[in-house]
């Protein structure tokens, strides 16, 4: 079966795929470009395991279509360490044991990074908010919005 | 499945049109891409139509707003003099799911899904807004509260796209608002939404109004006894349980996971009595 190509900036690089129209962004990241950092869980827009951000936006990459995100930029848990140090997210994620399977993990840092890119002193009450398209049924949620917010402090300091 | 990303809203309804198969619009894609995942539809057609300029905008005019159909919930958020004017409308659709769904939906979608428990339609309604339809051949503009039939059905024909939802201007001393019940704080579907519109005179006695309902009804609902009885009062006790009696009376609620008729019917008066008062306060009202 033929397909269509597709032109998107992932992760900074320009990159090109081939995928059937019917196919989801989060398939086309897992399947065709090898990045499978995004998880799928429901695949109905539910647990934010998939999230990516999507020109700068969160979304669930299991509801855009890999031929949507023509001439776009996506971003995935992939690119946010640069090389081998880690972003201040993942940092404080391990630090305040912010995961316990990691399956969620991938969608709540995306989702802490949309927040933190827009608002660097969220209250507790924000994050949570912030975070509320992702499910987590390890942690208690506690620890990720303590890691957050620990984030945001090392953040404004810098 | 064929995909096509038109320019222009005559285009799209005309891709349409001329498929044999099943075609679908995608706008957000929060709605349509669960149902293709789940088997409900199988599209042999899907009409993106972000990138239709007449579309992306919210343009604010004499007239009032025009929200076009690829504008997303958090770009409603994100706009100030619609929220000023309009903050009911702008928080019912701020309602509906995630950040990562806020960044997607839209509320001529959230319409067009045709849930009888959208949060957005009925603000919507109650706000008198207005959809304006594109088909093939003519263009029209249709009351909200006419696009919903039946869950899940509109009145829109083969090829016809809502391309903007149009706000009225606003008159001086008008406010609205829009609450639902949940039983949660967030995430999750309108066990009943209550919308309220209204405009007062100088004396901060309410001239006109409308009340709309979800979750209640088949379809979201208008409800003109509602409205009535608030019209010339300045929302004392008696206006406000007579609002709340015309709210109950028009409810013909299912029972399910989320809620029972009874409990649905009661909620429906007390959310539109408590979303009347906010309405009231925004309108300047003392």
């Amino acid at each position: 079966m033929s397909g269509t190509l597709v032109s998107a900036v992932i992760n900074g690089d320009q990159t090109e795929f081939v995928c059937q129209t019917d196919e989801s962004l989060l398939d086309v990241l897992r399947n065709r470009i090898g990045l499978t950092g995004s998880k799928e869980g429901c695949g109905t827009g539910d647990c934010g395991a998939c999230s990516v951000l999507l020109d700068d936006r969160i979304v669930c990459s299991c509801l855009v279509l890999g031929v949507e995100i023509e001439g776009k930029a996506v971003n995935t848990v992939e690119g946010l360490a640069d090389g081998d140090s880690l972003h201040p997210l993942q940092s404080n994620f391990i630090k305040h044991a912010a995961l316990q399977c990691g399956i969620c993990t991938p969608g709540f840092l995306m989702a802490g990074k949309a927040l933190l890119d827009k608002n660097m002193n969220p209250s507790d009450e924000e994050i949570r908010f912030a975070l509320a398209g992702n499910l987590c049924r390890c942690t208690g949620y506690d620890k990720i919005v303590r890691a957050v917010k620990a984030t945001a402090k090392e953040l404004r300091k810098t | 499945m064929k995909y096509q990303t038109p320019s222009t809203t005559k285009e799209a309804a005309a891709f349409i049109k001329r498929e044999k198969g099943k075609a679908f619009v995608l706008a957000g894609g929060t709605d349509l891409m669960v149902r293709m995942k789940s088997g409900f539809i199988e599209p042999d057609l899907v009409v993106d139509i972000k990138q239709i300029s007449a579309m992306q905008a919210i343009k604010k005019s004499a007239t009032g707003f025009r929200i076009g159909a690829a504008v997303s919930a958090a770009e409603m958020g994100e706009n100030t003099a619609l929220k000023k004017a309009w903050p009911g409308v702008v928080e019912s659709a701020n309602l509906i799911g995630s950040d990562q769904i806020q960044n997607r939906c839209t509320i001529a979608g959230n319409l067009c899904n045709a849930s009888p428990a959208a949060d957005a339609v009925p603000a919507l309604i109650a706000a008198g807004a207005k959809a304006n339809v594109v088909g093939p051949q003519r263009r029209r503009t249709v009351a909200v509260e006419k696009i919903i039939t039946s869950p899940g059905k509109t009145s829109l024909s083969k090829g016809e796209i809502v391309e903007s939802i149009t706000l009225p201007k606003r008159a001086p001393r008008s406010g609205d608002a829009y609450l639902r019940f949940i039983p949660r704080s967030e995430m999750d579907i309108a066990v009943v939404g209550a919308g309220v519109n209204l405009v007062l005179d100088n004396n901060s006695v309410v001239k006109s109004a409308r009340v709309a309902l979800g979750a209640v009804a088949p379809t979201p609902l208008l409800v003109p006894a509602a409205a009535k009885a608030i019209i010339g009062t300045k929302l004392n006790k008696a206006a406000l349980t007579k609002l709340a009696d015309a709210c109950s009376a028009a409810c013909s609620p299912i029972d399910d996971k989320r809620g029972t008729v009874e409990f649905r019917t009661e909620v429906a008066g007390v959310l539109a009595r408590r979303a009347a008062r906010i309405a009231y306060e925004r309108a300047g009202g003392k």
